[in-house]
């Protein structure tokens, strides 16, 4: 078995077989790997015996289950309203500068995927990102180059 | 008897048993109610909302399909609200698809576009949301094209494959604008489970989904002077085509289709009656030896039950979902290929054709046929076996196409050598039938005698339950058949794939005793396939299979080994069931594929 | 009396913190079942995530269902924009959330509990565990069965829509069912369910602890108790405020604005954009005012002042509609498609300024006809910001 296999099984053993243990894996599969490849979700419809389509209909669904080959620290920064209006858009030049992509794109080294999200509820402290599960808010562009600064220190 | 209760509809008083829905209420009282995600094979959706009604009291709008009947609900399904917001939704729908009707397969039979007919949708206020997604036309598959861009997202299409088939090759995906109908990671239909049953094209309210059609292909083989262009028709045929003509469910035209055949242009019609004939000799043999080999030889490798194998639909199924049961099915070629084989080697040679200039054209109301036909092992002739498969619906284009006024049509009969039938052969075209033509000729090759039931009708097996079952003890059997005394012969029905499904996961579970099992891919068997006419319900399924019943009481000949034609094969040409040019011509193997 | 107070009152019952949770459960659940739902009824104490239900009414609805199974639904899939009080409630005084939560399944007879955390508040989780894994400990010691679990939900607004979000649960795409049947009688796994919203919990826990007669003589006639706001925007104190319902938008604009106020939109993007001319006759409450127009909220109050343009405003929510729709059904799906698309049009001189009309009857169809509440009130905003600046929409 391939670790992907393991992840899923162990996922799979944990969180049961059934309909409604679906999302758990699939954020499972997620956490580890950052998306869901065509085939781990093969091999999840293979284990909780579901039609593939259905667990492909199902992840597409929510946003934060990608689909796509992800980087290893995934920004979300947000575009709703407040943060709109408390500079959004200066932020994300500042990390496309400092990243050198663009939104929706992975660095070349897979280590940073740079996406747009909806509401984080962090509107009192606008402009707020996420980097994987963690919370950034009152951004400015310095303190955004500040802190992937540290990122891009860590291994990829 | 459910209890009772009172509504009123547009002022009209309405006795309703309790727990009926708004929509349905109406339809018992003869008041019409759009709808479009509405449909009665599936499951209540409430998405497309065209079916909003308002209740009295109410703030909202309802949507009748999905709204249960209470007390003293005062409904009202043409009230000002009600109509312009079901304009609206209309306009709605519309913007968002490609509403270039006189370019579509669908135009004139098309839900949206009877709506928007309806209610005069004059204009195009709302922007045209179409032409800014990337809509692309999936037509890999050689029996079903996808379009997209005309899809409203009704999901009948994805209900039909989950709920009548279980084959869950279509889903939705994504959600808001992007929402859409798709397949897994957005494949083509011809990449995935699809098993070709055309069900979600019946189902589709628009053109969405549609056959891959191959009208002009058999045009120009019938405009070529140098090509013997020969058709035949599946028995399901003759009792849908009427439909698709303007006539009522379950008419029989069969004699008014060979004189438009003949028409048309095709040099000889025949029938695919006479190979169901044949697939019963065959087939019916095929199960005689696997249960002698099972009860005298004690060949624990015989695999039983024996299931059929004329649903290509069901044959994609097993090949995807039970590949490991692939041997339990019947190795006998469906009756389409097995007369697409014969007529580039028996026919062509009884009518001194060479086989290469003939065209073999199929009728049939199926689509997975299409992918059969394809199938690259279908080329025993040596050459492509049946070489263009048409729905009901396409020859139906095809007699308007022709100026063929049908109704003014004298019946024709049927050409010679392929062309004639029993009544067995006829009843291939409802679930059950295939398993009542086998089981009145092994009884009667076993026993000598008729089947046991009044005028051959044997009844359990008929009927529209999702999975039928029945057994037949034979008593005092020919002395080559002694083994049999006293054995019961147990069969099961099945149809739906959905009801397949139930079958073979008692089979694999161990939990079946079933010698014989009859599937068919589609609901009500071939008469409700994917290639007939639209729309179909229960009601119209049953229409048609009395008419094929009706056909069968009414035919001179009843059993498939009484057949003069078949008995004429097996003299000249195939020599006996089973044999060397029977196994070359008319059996075949089937290929594992990929569940996920 | 006319009219009651439409002053600004603070409150502070949410977030003070008397560690007394231990004391409060027990007590509570010393009590008859009916005798906490008679409390709850005769608090008038409504749903706070926005749609007002009774609560009381709710868990008494579920309590007379039969089944032996039922649950017990936390919704903290906060995702209205400019709302984020559920996660302060969370962090903050997790143990009242789950203390709401034992009484109910005490109530309605549910041994099991969830909490649907939206992904976004996924850091939450170890804290929220600890708290859950103290909480179940102290149960076991008083012998009360009732466990509580986290659902993560994974990006997507509409799951917060109470039936979408049990399809979620049950490993499905999150989309609204058809109602009836309601959740009381047929909600997560098709068993009697109480979801109650993060807030509308920490409130019962208010109560449980006062009595209802503390939390009633707080607001107004039908908008009983306090509420948390969520203020953000143009606002030199963006924050979380608990605030007596049925205060003016007047008084809430002279207490949170920046003294150039334009507008205010109440009750998050779905909810209604408040223009100046109208801050002194809009409540924020539920419904029946005396006077003026009165407006139920999630408690997001966003603040534009004058150098906002609201043209800008309705784009940026439109935006999240389109994305954020569940696509089920016509009007929601392709109605937010269209007004996103509109708006574009009109500004950019492909459709008269008429066709702003258009799309305003379009609203009230969407209102009429979306499956689910939020497909009825998205067009909200839509009407609101139209028809008070127009002008801002064409030019």
């Amino acid at each position: 078995m391939n670790p992907v296999q393991d992840l899923i099984k162990s996922l799979a053993d944990k969180h049961g077989k059934n309909r409604e243990n679906l999302l758990p894996i699939l954020q499972g599969v997620v956490e580890q790997e950052k998306y869901l490849s065509e085939y781990s979700m093969i091999e999840i419809a293979r284990e909780l015996d579901l039609p593939a389509a259905e667990v492909f209909g199902t992840a597409t669904f929510y946003s934060f289950l990608e689909h796509k080959k992800m980087g290893k620290y995934i920004i979300r920064v947000c575009k709703t309203i407040t943060c709109s209006m408390k500079g959004k858009n200066q932020i994300l030049h500042a990390i496309e500068d400092m990243l050198k992509v663009s939104i929706g794109e992975t660095t070349p080294d897979g280590k940073f995927s740079l996406m747009q999200t909806n509401c984080l509820g962090w509107c009192h402290k606008a402009p707020a990102m996420l980097i994987n599960n963690d919370i950034y808010t009152e951004l400015t562009p310095e303190k955004v180059r500040e802190i992937l600064g540290e990122y891009m220190k860590r291994e990829s | 008897m459910s209890e009772k209760i009172n509504i009123t509809i547009n002022g009209m008083p309405v006795e309703v048993e309790q727990g009926k829905t708004i929509l349905e209420a109406a339809d018992q009282s003869g008041v019409i109610i759009p709808s479009l995600c509405y449909h009665k094979d599936l499951c209540v959706a409430g998405n497309c909302r065209v079916c909003v009604v308002e209740v009295v009291g109410q703030k909202r709008l309802s949507a009748a399909c999905a709204t249960p009947c209470e007390e003293g609900m005062e409904i009202r399904t043409n009230s000002l609200n009600v109509r312009n917001s079901r304009k609206h939704i209309i306009e709605l729908l519309l913007s968002e698809h490609n509403a270039d009707c006189t370019r579509c397969y669908k135009n004139g039979n098309c839900e949206l576009q009877n709506l928007a007919s309806e209610y005069k949708i004059m204009s195009q206020d709302f922007i045209p949301l179409a032409p800014q997604k990337k809509y692309t036309i999936d037509m890999f598959s050689p029996s079903i094209i996808k379009d997209n861009s005309k899809c409203i997202r009704c999901q009948r299409c994805v209900r039909t494959c989950a709920e009548l088939q279980g084959v869950n090759a279509l889903t939705v995906a994504f959600k808001g604008d992007e929402m859409k109908i798709t397949t897994f990671f957005e494949k083509a239909m011809n990449d995935v489970v699809c098993t070709n049953c055309g069900q979600c094209i019946n189902h589709c309210p628009t053109g969405a989904l549609v056959e891959r059609n191959y009208i002009e292909e058999v045009w120009e083989a019938i405009a070529n002077p140098n090509l013997h262009v020969v058709v035949q028709t599946a028995p399901a045929v003759r009792v849908g085509l009427g439909e698709e003509l303007g006539m009522q469910p379950g008419t029989r035209v069969t004699g008014k289709m060979v004189a438009a055949l003949k028409r048309l242009g095709f040099d000889s019609v025949l029938d695919t009656d006479f190979t169901a004939d044949l697939t019963i000799i065959e087939e019916g043999h095929e199960l005689l030896s696997r249960l002698k080999k099972a009860l005298v030889d004690k060949d624990k490798s015989v695999k039983l039950p024996m299931a059929t194998s004329c649903s290509p639909g069901w044959i994609k199924y097993i090949e995807h979902m039970y590949p490991e049961y692939l041997e339990n099915l019947s190795t006998c070629k469906s009756p389409q290929q097995m007369f697409g084989a014969l007529v580039k080697t028996y026919y062509a040679k009884a009518r001194k054709l060479s086989p290469d200039k003939i065209i073999s054209v199929s009728i049939m109301p199926c689509t997975a046929k299409k992918f059969e036909a394809n199938r690259p092992e279908m080329h025993d002739s040596g050459y492509r076996d049946v070489d263009y498969v048409l729905t009901t619906r396409e020859l139906a284009i095809m007699i308007k196409q022709a100026g063929i006024d049908f109704y003014k049509l004298e019946d024709a009969k049927f050409d010679r050598l392929m062309g004639e039938s029993s009544g067995a052969g006829v009843i291939f075209g409802a679930t059950g039938g295939v398993m009542e033509a086998a089981l009145r000729t092994v009884y009667a090759v076993v026993t000598g005698r008729d089947v046991p039931f009044e005028n051959l009708d044997i009844t359990p097996v008929r009927g529209m339950e999702g999975v039928r079952e029945a057994s037949i003890k034979i008593e005092n059997p020919q002395p080559e058949w002694a083994f049999l005394d006293g054995v019961e012969l147990r069969c099961a029905v099945a149809h739906g794939l959905v009801n397949a499904k139930k079958v073979m996961d008692d089979v694999a579970a161990g939990k079946s005793n079933f010698h014989f099992i009859e599937i068919m891919a589609c609901p009500g068997g071939c008469l409700g396939g994917g290639g007939q006419p639209i729309p179909t319900s229960p009601e119209i399924r049953q229409k048609r299979a009395e008419a094929i019943y009706a056909e069968d009481a009414g035919m001179p000949i009843r059993k498939s080994h009484e057949n003069p034609e078949i008995l004429k094969i097996y003299e000249d040409f195939l020599i006996k069931p089973l044999g060397e040019k029977s196994h070359h011509l008319l059996h075949t193997h089937y290929v594992g594929r990929n569940r996920f | 009396m006319a009219f009651e107070s439409y002053q600004l009152k603070r409150a502070d019952f949410i977030f003070k913190n008397e560690n007394d949770w231990e004391k409060i459960l027990s007590r509570t659940l010393s009590r008859p079942p009916q005798e906490i739902i008679n409390e709850l009824m005769s608090s008038e104490l409504k749903g706070r995530g926005g749609a007002g239900f009774p609560t009381g009414l709710k868990w008494k609805l579920t309590a007379e269902e039969s089944a032996s199974v039922k649950y017990v639904i936390c919704n903290a899939d906060e995702g209205e924009p400019g709302t984020f009080k559920d996660r302060e409630i969370l962090s903050l005084v997790p143990y009242k959330v789950l203390v709401a939560m034992a009484v109910c399944g005490y109530v309605i007879g549910a041994a099991n509990g969830f909490i649907y955390l939206r992904g976004e508040y996924k850091y939450l989780v170890p804290e929220l565990n600890k708290a859950i894994k103290e909480f179940e400990y102290y149960c076991k010691e008083i012998n009360h069965n009732f466990n509580i679990s986290i659902f993560l939900g994974s990006g997507a607004y509409i799951c917060g829509e109470e039936t979408a979000l049990f399809d979620s649960m049950e490993g499905k795409r999150g989309e609204p069912r058809n109602k009836p049947p309601y959740p009381t009688s047929s909600g997560y796994m098709g068993k009697p369910t109480v979801i109650n919203n993060v807030e509308t919990l920490a409130h019962t826990f208010t109560i449980f602890k006062y009595g209802a007669k503390k939390f009633y003589d707080l607001g107004v006639q039908y908008s009983r108790g306090s509420k948390l706001f969520s203020v953000s925007g143009d606002t030199p104190k963006p924050g979380i405020y608990e605030l007596e319902l049925g205060m003016s938008l007047q008084d809430f604009v002279e207490e949170f604005g920046d003294g150039d106020t334009k507008a205010v939109q109440v009750g998050g993007a779905s909810g209604f954009l408040v223009p100046r001319k109208k801050f002194a006759e809009t409540a924020i409450g539920y419904k029946g005012k005396l006077t003026g127009i009165s407006l139920p909220t999630g408690g997001s109050m966003m603040l534009f002042n004058s150098s906002r343009s609201m043209y800008n405003v309705l784009d940026n929510y439109l935006e999240f509609f389109k994305e954020e729709s569940c696509g089920q059904c016509t009007p929601c799906r392709v109605g937010c498609q269209q007004l996103y698309s509109g708006i574009k049009a009109v500004k950019r001189g492909e459709k008269p300024a008429q066709y702003l009309d258009k799309l305003l009857k379009l609203t009230e169809t969407m209102q009429l006809t979306a499956k689910c509440g939020l497909g009825q009130s998205v067009a909200n905003s839509f009407s609101s910001i139209v028809e008070n600046f127009r002008e801002e929409m064409i030019y």
